[in-house]
């Protein structure tokens, strides 16, 4: 990570890159030092406990809310309020921003005079496969149909970045469910590079397979998927000091009970100490362990979300 | 075909979508010359990165039992090893009966699954520790 607030011209490889990026609110820093930088392609669950800094971050990616500190680039360009910019990226806020008395129809009708790029036909057309109807004001739709119409609009402009505040926070599993299988095909076809925050991570597991964790207003973690799952293991074994584990390995959770001492280990090669029963480990547990960790310590005792809220 | 993908089941979703395929094209459900589903139709039914079904589709092609022909789409071009579809159902058949069976003394499945799982180590020599 750079500490530097700037950025070389980024080559175009990259969807998102931010560099010493910040947000402060009065004397609150809602987002500090975050520096990533996500290849094009991707689909990123944005994920940390609320008040990390997630709608912060997303906001200054859809040039709605200036940094304090560092900057950010999405496809090298510099976020901002102009046309040029706006038609490359599909932003949707957390409420769904839709018109209540309006039809899936009217909304399309109304984003073919605003956008340069605009496929309202590819959209209705998606929207009535997934049995959506467009002809009735979106108030008497479904949450899980909303949030579809929702999606059908920021998809029709054809963006090649889509920024996504909570997209399915408020759905029930199965709305849920339908809603990322939507986003997945989109990506399969178009190729449009994703950014969708959650506080969970469970649902997102699947369909996302990129992630950027932000904790404490800070970057925790900021990787591939698979990347993480290959370089993360659970060790058990028999009780020892912390401080002698984490001098012995890259820990970044130890838990102790009487006997034992659990530890999630970040690792590039064989664990080997016989004495340690090595497992693999799922997303969930890395998230979680890195989420108890305070700004630069390893987390111990428990694995909790409570502390860095 | 379609696909099912469990969570929580420890398999990778790549893994079990190699695995059904296999087996869809052990039971004949796809033949020699069968397309795959597209990407496109594989995401939008489980909700999974595009990415974890080309790995699938990548994994197939690898084994042998696919082929991807550029921009037509992947088709089966073998058969796993093993017996054919007809023994296969006939097999699946007798099976069915035995599970009936099991369910009427009274087993529920996850002591099917232990049972058969536990047969299935005994039986094996070669790969019990």
């Amino acid at each position: 990570m750079t500490r530097l607030g700037s950025l070389a011209p980024s080559p175009p490889s990259s969807a998102v890159e931010t560099a010493g990026l910040g947000k402060r609110f009065g004397k609150l820093w809602a987002l500090q030092d975050c520096s990533v930088r996500v290849p094009r392609g991707r689909v990123v669950a944005l994920v940390g406990p609320n008040g990390a800094g997630k709608t912060t971050l997303l906001r200054m990616l859809a040039g709605l809310s200036r940094p304090t500190t560092g900057e950010a680039r999405i496809l090298g360009r510099r976020p901002e309020q102009s046309e040029e910019f706006l038609s490359t990226i599909g932003y949707l806020a957390q409420d769904v921003p839709l018109y209540r008395r309006m039809t899936a129809r009217q909304h399309v009708e109304v984003g073919a005079g605003l956008n340069r790029r605009w496929e309202g036909e590819a959209a209705i057309a998606r929207l009535e496969a997934l049995r959506v109807p467009t002809d009735r004001p979106v108030s008497t739709l479904s949450g899980g149909q909303r949030a579809q119409v929702a999606l059908g609009l920021a998809l029709a402009k054809r963006p090649a970045v889509l920024l996504l505040d909570e997209p399915v926070a408020a759905l029930d599993p199965l709305a849920r469910r339908e809603f990322l299988a939507a986003l997945a095909g989109a990506v399969a076809e178009d190729e449009v590079s994703v950014v969708l925050s959650s506080h969970l991570v469970h649902d997102l597991e699947r369909v996302c397979d990129f992630v950027i964790l932000l904790s404490a207003s800070r970057v925790q973690l900021c990787a591939d998927i698979e990347e993480i799952l290959d370089t993360h293991r659970f060790l058990v074994g028999p009780r020892r000091p912390a401080a002698e584990i984490e001098r012995a390995m890259d820990a970044v959770s130890v838990t102790q009970t009487a006997r034992q001492s659990r530890v999630l280990v970040r690792t590039d090669g064989p664990i080997a100490d016989p004495s340690w029963q090595v497992s693999e480990v799922g997303l969930e547990d890395v998230i979680l362990a890195y989420m108890g960790r305070d700004a630069d310590g390893v987390e111990q005792q428990t694995v909790g979300l409570g502390a860095t809220a | 075909m379609s696909f099912q993908l469990v969570p929580d089941s420890g398999v990778p979703a790549y893994l079990q979508l190699v695995q059904q395929v296999r087996q869809a094209i052990r039971m004949g459900v796809l033949q020699v010359g069968d397309k795959l589903p597209t990407v496109k139709e594989v995401v939008t039914e489980v909700a999974v990165n595009p990415n974890t079904v080309l790995k699938a589709y990548r994994e197939l092609e690898h084994e042998g039992l696919v082929e991807g022909r550029q921009g037509v789409g992947t088709f089966v071009s073998r058969r796993p090893s093993g017996p054919p579809p007809s023994t296969q159902a006939r097999l699946a058949r007798s099976l069915e009966r035995w599970v009936e069976t099991a369910r009427r003394e009274g087993l529920d499945d996850e002591s099917i699954e232990a049972l058969l799982r536990a047969i299935l180590r005994a039986a094996t020599p070669a790969r019990s520790a």
